[in-house]
This record gives structure tokens, C-alpha cells and sequence, in this order.
């Protein structure tokens, strides 16, 4: 799976370096903008209020 | 690691394919590897992922949620203090008659600023109007159970914060003893509060919130604080309540509570 992410980017091995960090980051802010404050509510480690229906 | 030795061995292969390689018998190609060598290989990188994928999101919820709550408690605070007028540079009067009414505003926004000197001279955080997550807990503020009092008024103004991420307001609740000032600013006052006991309930029991605590239907006739948050750290089990007392209120055309005095400068 990463093998053929890393031998399907283009350049030399010091571009391809930093292709896959750029990837990553993109991963990384996906991940924290968008995918876990979604799926956040529906794990429950924080309740703070009284009447929640913990 | 498997994976870069590979591609590493790739390259060397590629560059060795470039020269003619007269020598005979001399292999070209590593062996091919069999279907379940691949297989356990796919499962092993789906396993490292999500591992990966748990770690990240508990880097998210421990440090990543304080950063952004914390810039937006602080924005809100900056906003929210511009609209005051201007108030008394000095220590204020402590005042015993009767405080000043509030109004309230509408959900999700800034009417007042909390301060805690037990919890530190720096520490402030925004409260805003109703306990909703996504607007007002979530968003770095401290929220205000709106059927509940409103600060300085007979009753019990109950509110809620995050003991742990999204700027984790009450991390300390467990540090605050019987005597500690809560404070509670509003464009209209100063309002002083003393702490006077705490409790660990179940999250049902919504009658801390009363306007006298734990006895709901009784006429207030005191002017109480109560902050609710989760209990034990991490968990929903239960929650950590603090109750106070209205000591003092102090005008803001006058000065502000002496507790404060060290940061006068960014209070004013």
C-alpha cells in the first residue's frame, strides 16, 4: 500500500521526500479539521454538564 | 522499514539494469513473493495505520483542542472587554447591598469573564450564555446553564466547563477549597464568590443546579454559584461540583476585586 504510494511519486529521492511529508500534512489536517471533531461526539470521554444522558 | 529497503533496492537494481551485465547467471529480479507473504504485508500496514490513526487522535484531544480553544477564549475575552466602558483604575469598594440586575443575552455569546486567582493570575476564561458543546463548551468558553440565575442574582448561577481539552477551563476544580474566590465579571459588576463546599454526583442529578442547591422548590434567599464538570478525569461516570456564595460585588466604575490587584493592568 505505501510501497505504491512511494514509487507511484515522481523525482528523485530528496522530491519524493518531501512529497510524502507534504502528504502527510495534508493527512494530518484532514484528520484534525475535520474527520475527528466529527466522530468526537460519538466517543464518550467528555461530559461536563448535569442532565447529559451519559 | 521493509518498505525503504525495497525501494532502496529498486533504485540499485534500476541503476544496475542501465549497465549491460555480461556476467551469466547473474539474477535480475528478486524473487517474487508469494500471495500470503503480501497479504500479511497489506494487514501489517492496515494495523501500523490505525495504530497511527489512535495516536493522532488522542494528540488531537489532549493538546490540539486546547490550542484552538484557548485562541478562541482569548479573541472572545479581547472582543468582549473593547465593548465595556470604561472602568475605576484601583482597588474597588467591596460592596454588601444590593448587586446590581444582569440580562441575559442570546445563546452562544460572551456575558461575562470568570477568574479564578487560586487557579493562577492568569487564569480567565469567557462564559457564554447556554451549555451547548459544539458552541459554547467547545469553543474554549465556560457555559452558563441558562435556566439557571444570572450572576449576582438570588439563586444559583450554574455553570459548566471542560475539566480536560478544548481549553480544559476547570482542570483545577479539584484544587479549590472552602474560602476560594470565584469571580465573576459582567459589564454591570464585579461579583465575588466564595467557595464554600464541593460534592461528586451522578450525572442525573440536576438538582445541584436548583436555585438552592440540592433542594429544589425552596425560595432562594442566598446568592449561590455552582460549577459542574466530569469526574474522574477522562470519564463520564460522574460529574465534580463546586458550590459558592456571593461574598461582595464590586463597581466597575470603582475599581476592580482586590484578589485581582497583581493583574490589574490586563483586568482593567
Amino acid at each position: 500500500m505505501y510501497g505504491l504510494i512511494w514509487r507511484a511519486l515522481p523525482g528523485p529521492l530528496l522530491v519524493r521526500i518531501l512529497l510524502a511529508l507534504l502528504l502527510i500534512a495534508a493527512v494530518v489536517a484532514v484528520l484534525f479539521l475535520w474527520v475527528f471533531p466529527a466522530i468526537e461526539p460519538h466517543i464518550p470521554i467528555n461530559e461536563q454538564t448535569v442532565g447529559d444522558l451519559g | 522499514m521493509t518498505q525503504l529497503d525495497e525501494v532502496f533496492g529498486d533504485q540499485e537494481q534500476r541503476r544496475r539494469d542501465r549497465r549491460p551485465d555480461t556476467r551469466p547467471g547473474r539474477r535480475r529480479r528478486p524473487p517474487r513473493r508469494g500471495v500470503g507473504s503480501r497479504i500479511a504485508g497489506v494487514i501489517g500496514e492496515i494495523l501500523i495505520t490505525l495504530g497511527v490513526l489512535l495516536g493522532l487522535f488522542v494528540v488531537w484531544q489532549v493538546w490540539w483542542t486546547d490550542v484552538v480553544a484557548n485562541r478562541s477564549a482569548e479573541a472572545s475575552i479581547q472582543q468582549w472587554e473593547s465593548t465595556l466602558p470604561e472602568s475605576g483604575d484601583g482597588i474597588g469598594e467591596p460592596r454588601y447591598d444590593e448587586p446590581p440586575l444582569e440580562t441575559s443575552v442570546a445563546a452562544g455569546q460572551q456575558f461575562a469573564t470568570m477568574y479564578v486567582p487560586a487557579w493562577g493570575q492568569e487564569w480567565s476564561y469567557p462564559i457564554a450564555a447556554g451549555v451547548d458543546y459544539a458552541t459554547v463548551l467547545d469553543n474554549g468558553f465556560v457555559g452558563h446553564y441558562t435556566e439557571t440565575a444570572l450572576p449576582g442574582q438570588l439563586g444559583n448561577f450554574g455553570l459548566a466547563g471542560h475539566r480536560q481539552s478544548y481549553g480544559r477551563p476547570f482542570h483545577g476544580v479539584d484544587k479549590l477549597s472552602a474560602g476560594d474566590e470565584i469571580i465573576v465579571r459582567t459589564a454591570n459588576a464585579w461579583y465575588v464568590y466564595h467557595v464554600s463546599d464541593y460534592e461528586i454526583i451522578k450525572p442525573h442529578e440536576v438538582d445541584v443546579l436548583a436555585p438552592v442547591p440540592r433542594q429544589p422548590g425552596v425560595q432562594p434567599t442566598e446568592r449561590m454559584i455552582t460549577l459542574t464538570t466530569c469526574h474522574p478525569l477522562w470519564s463520564i461516570a460522574e460529574r465534580y461540583v463546586v458550590y459558592g456564595e456571593l461574598d461582595h460585588w464590586v463597581d466597575p466604575a470603582d475599581g476592580y476585586p482586590e484578589t485581582l490587584e497583581p493583574i490589574s493592568s490586563e483586568v482593567r
